[in-house]
């Protein structure tokens, strides 16, 4: 895709994530955040297709921090996964469209949705492609608050130890957890020092520029022989100013009027004027 | 209570939710490690070989099960006074799916020698509870619950029971979370003509065995009624104690039987997995019936 059709296709996505911000919310800041680094990976970097989703050659694109899955299922409507009609049975008991990631869904790979899961399950897929042979790459999109989490970086460790250089992980780095700024709370910067110290090869990029995602993502993996990790730079709640501008837009449940506002807010033609309670902590 | 005694320290692997006031009223009393629930409990071990008492606050599926064996081996083996405050267990944790879902937490924790357990039935009777807690120099796993009162609750003591009511026909078990669905569920029973009872266990460990063994002596049957796993949870503490005590009687159990809830908003988590006040009297008059005929 060039450049237009990827812009237009995130804004698509955010569209939807918005629309599932309401009859009960979802985490729309870390959903927003994510919606270009995966629109660039589904729209033109991963070796996936909708109508073979469990090839044993594709590449795999495991979400780990998984409270990002609204702009995920934002993709999979827009890419003919699923039915778009189905983004409305959003946190109905006879669906399986949630907080976190289901596999009943076309294309999720895993479930996530307690944090430093996916890191490890995904150097098991890669290491089982090593060891067998085969061109898939494993995409792992993790969050910056997740980086507290100590079993992420005993994966780090096993995977350099492997040499797993079909491995790549992705942090979308928009600077929050929960109820904080990631500096404020345990600091952790420099994360690709980090990660080079403990073997791997890094590169830092906007994760909201098509062509830095491009370049980034041109030449995995970045060293022969070693664990790829790319820290995208990111906006949490990216496309709506009356969101990204406050550190407390976490999860979020929205009236339809606060809605209507919001997607306003996204084509540039108004400011919401939000009133929802700051914050519904989860 | 943690402004007034200094040997308190709150501590949290980054969740606030329930207790966004006490940063600023706490200072360096209120420790958030980030998330990291091994460390949290370790570091809260430490705290607690020095004369302190952490109460230690994360939702409860992962402070329970991902720290399980540093639960096990820094606050269980050497019996620290760690209070370990688990948010979110059973139906709380909503729409947030299987990974959120603490069903077994009680099962793992009153597993632990010397770990006791207790499940509040509201926000009052958390309140009410607390202090003895606190003063107690076990280690405690809570099951947070700030659901509204339905009930004015009388006095605590851990490992006493609170009776609401007896009845003859069928005795209601509960704890935490279905409460208050128990409470409406006994009025219907009662509406139809049914002698129904009502106990809230309040700890479970120590479990209250006078209390479940008279309502074993004088009713036809007991029920009990939790959002937790049928394997580990109040069942099967009720069938641990019936045996011991070589009493036969009818039981039901009404509980997550080897599966997770469908995730949703908790009113229809209620109704799809059958825990609303009415689906619970229907389950117990349809055993009731059963029985009769």
């Amino acid at each position: 895709m060039q450049n237009e059709q990827l812009m237009a296709l995130s804004h698509r996505v955010r569209r939807h994530v918005i629309k599932m911000a309401t009859n009960g919310g979802c985490f729309i800041g870390a959903s927003l955040s994510c919606v270009d680094i995966l629109t660039y990976l589904y729209g033109n970097w991963l070796n996936l297709h909708r109508d073979r989703l469990t090839d044993p050659d594709r590449d795999y694109c495991l979400l780990s921090k998984g409270h990002d899955v609204p702009a995920l299922y934002g993709l999979f409507a827009e890419l003919g996964f699923i039915e778009p009609e189905r983004l409305g049975n959003h946190l109905r008991p006879d669906d399986d469209i949630y907080w976190h990631p289901n596999r009943n869904i076309p294309g999720i790979e895993f479930h996530s949705g307690s944090l430093g899961h996916l890191l490890s399950v995904g150097l098991g897929i890669a290491l089982d492609i090593k060891l067998r042979g085969g061109p898939g790459r494993v995409v792992v999109v993790l969050g910056d608050g997740e980086l507290n989490e100590g079993s992420v970086w005993e994966a780090a460790l096993v995977a350099a130890a492997k040499g797993l250089d079909k491995l790549i992980a992705i942090v979308d780095r928009n600077g929050f957890q929960a109820n904080t700024a990631t500096e404020d709370l345990i600091p952790i910067e420099p994360i690709g020092q980090k990660f080079i110290a403990f073997g791997w090869s890094a590169a830092r990029i906007d994760g909201h520029d098509f062509n830095a995602l491009e370049q980034g993502l041109a030449t995995i993996p970045l060293a022969a022989g070693r664990p790829s990790v790319i820290i995208a730079d990111t906006v949490r709640g990216k496309g709506l100013p009356s969101i990204s501008a406050r550190a407390d837009r976490w999860f979020c449940n929205f009236s339809p009027r606060e809605i209507e506002m919001l997607l306003e807010e996204l084509e540039g033609t108004r400011r919401a004027e939000l009133e929802s309670e700051t914050i519904v902590a989860r | 209570m943690a402004q007034a005694d200094e040997r308190i320290i709150v501590m949290t692997a980054e969740n606030r939710a329930a207790i966004r006031g006490l940063p600023a009223r706490l200072g360096p009393r209120f420790v958030d490690v980030g998330i990291c629930e091994q460390t949290l409990i370790g570091a809260a071990a430490g705290l607690a070989l020095r004369g302190r008492i952490p109460v230690v606050h994360a939702l409860a599926s992962f402070l329970t099960m991902r720290a399980f064996e540093f639960i096990r081996t820094d606050v269980g083996i050497p019996r620290l006074p760690v209070k370990l405050v688990g948010s979110f267990a059973g139906f709380v944790s909503e729409a947030n799916g299987p990974t959120h879902q603490a069903l077994e937490d009680i099962a793992l924790m009153r597993g632990i020698p010397g770990l006791n357990v207790w499940c509040p039935a509201d926000l009052e009777d958390m309140l009410i509870g607390l202090p003895a807690i606190l003063r107690d120099p076990a280690p405690y796993y809570i099951r947070y619950n700030h659901l509204p009162a339905t009930v004015a609750h009388t006095d605590f003591q851990p490992g006493r029971a609170e009776i609401l009511s007896h009845g003859e026909d069928v005795t209601l078990l509960t704890y935490g979370t279905f409460f208050g669905e128990c409470l409406r569920a006994a009025e219907i029973l009662r509406a139809q003509g049914i002698s129904a009872g009502l106990v809230n266990l309040r700890t479970l460990k120590p479990i209250d065995t006078e209390a479940l063994v008279s309502a074993a002596r004088n009713s036809r049957l007991l029920v009990a009624v939790e959002d937790h796993f049928k394997i580990g949870g109040l069942y099967s503490i009720l069938a641990e104690t019936l045996f011991e005590r070589g009493l036969a009687v009818p039981t039901l159990s009404l509980a997550l039987d080897n599966h997770w809830f469908k995730p949703a908003l908790m009113a229809e988590v209620l109704e799809y997995e059958g825990f609303t006040a009415a689906k619970i009297s229907a389950s117990v008059l349809q055993r009731i019936h059963e029985a009769r005929s």
